[in-house]
């Protein structure tokens, strides 16, 4: 009688040891664990909104479907890597290769503002225009003596 | 007295100018271009529907095969209806495109295939199931044959004839089978 005692005793110790087992794997994902992913995401139907403030029947299915995921023990980059495959790299908040996405256009947009820059600096430099004829009349100011004449009557009657 | 005038611009190299244009050109194109994108619209009747493949849920598949390809499709008229779990408009033409099925595909000349725009699996699975839909439907993975058609919204569905030629647009729900006919009858019988 104490033999079976003892076994009915050890099966409902090892069923309870089970027990707490199973209820660690089927832990619910909280709104928290599903807005963390959730917000860098972006709804592809709406216009530059979040997933976890887009207040949409879509949505809100997203969402859903991220805590699915997480239920079934998704990790967050599986778990965006999904949406990639079904909307396409316009979900990601940060692009998946940003190296790409921002250091090239800057790049470009440097050489851009570089050969603008050269340009208008050579634009403001003033003309220079030499003349033949300018040398030749810049001469004879000195020398034209009708001109000196007139000059020295207009300080005679000041 | 003749003057001889020898004018030494000092201006900007030639090769800086046409650096400078060939950016502003480029620059003016690409607006261009992106304005025009934006007011074309939708995939126009009259043009060519080139080839792409739609991947189908399992238990819709067309001919047992898991991929449907434009290609495979010609000879036949094509219906590809773009919809949504989501979407309410949707739900007015959900039962009208399965009786319109209902009543073509004995004839073997009409294929509808079903595009899931920006959807859940789960959430479609219950929407083809609530509406008795049988034809085949996928995924529109990555918005790929979405952005293709230029799509504006969902519900949008598309006639394409035995050539592959689109024939018919219609942006919006159908209100009954009546108007799917309408369109589906003389292009089957050209």
């Amino acid at each position: 009688m104490k033999k079976i005692l003892a076994i009915t005793l050890l099966i409902i110790i090892l069923a309870g040891a089970f027990a707490s087992i199973v209820f660690a794997q089927t832990k619910i994902p909280t709104d928290d664990d599903v807005n963390r992913i959730a917000k860098q995401l972006y709804c592809p139907v709406c216009e530059s909104t979040p997933l976890d403030v887009c207040p949409t029947e879509a949505c809100r299915q997203w969402r859903e479907m991220i805590r699915t995921m997480l239920t079934n023990g998704k990790s967050e980059a599986e778990i965006k890597q999904y949406f990639v495959t079904q909307y396409g790299v316009r979900v990601l908040n940060v692009p998946p290769n940003p190296w790409a996405t921002y250091f090239v256009p800057g790049v470009v947009i440097l050489i851009g503002a570089a050969l603008l820059f050269r340009g208008f600096q050579l634009w403001k430099k003033p003309l220079a225009t030499v003349s033949a004829s300018d040398k030749q009349e810049a001469q004879p100011v000195q020398q034209d003596e009708y001109l000196a004449k007139m000059e020295e009557e207009l300080r005679k009657r000041k | 007295m003749t003057e001889e005038l020898t004018s030494q611009r000092r201006g900007v190299p030639i090769w800086v100018q046409v650096t400078v244009w060939v950016f502003l050109v480029a620059l003016l194109v690409i607006v261009a271009m992106g304005l025009q994108r934006a007011q074309q619209g939708t995939v126009q009747p009259g043009e060519k529907i080139e080839n792409f493949t739609l991947n189908l849920f399992s238990g819709y598949e067309y001919s047992n095969k898991t991929q449907v390809a434009m290609q495979e499709l010609r000879g036949k008229v094509v219906v590809i209806n773009f919809w949504a779990s989501w979407c309410k408009p949707c739900e007015q033409e959900a039962s009208e495109m399965q009786q319109a099925w209902s009543l073509y595909q004995p004839t073997g000349k009409v294929v509808f295939v079903g595009a899931d725009y920006v959807d859940t699996e789960p959430e479609a699975r219950v929407y083809l199931k609530k509406f008795g839909i049988t034809y085949s439907n996928g995924p529109d993975l990555a918005t790929k044959i979405s952005q293709y058609f230029r799509i504006k919204g969902v519900p949008e569905t598309y006639f394409i004839d035995q050539n592959g030629v689109l024939k018919y647009v219609q942006v919006g729900p159908f209100a009954s089978v009546q108007e799917i006919q309408n369109i589906l009858d003389p292009l089957i019988n050209q």
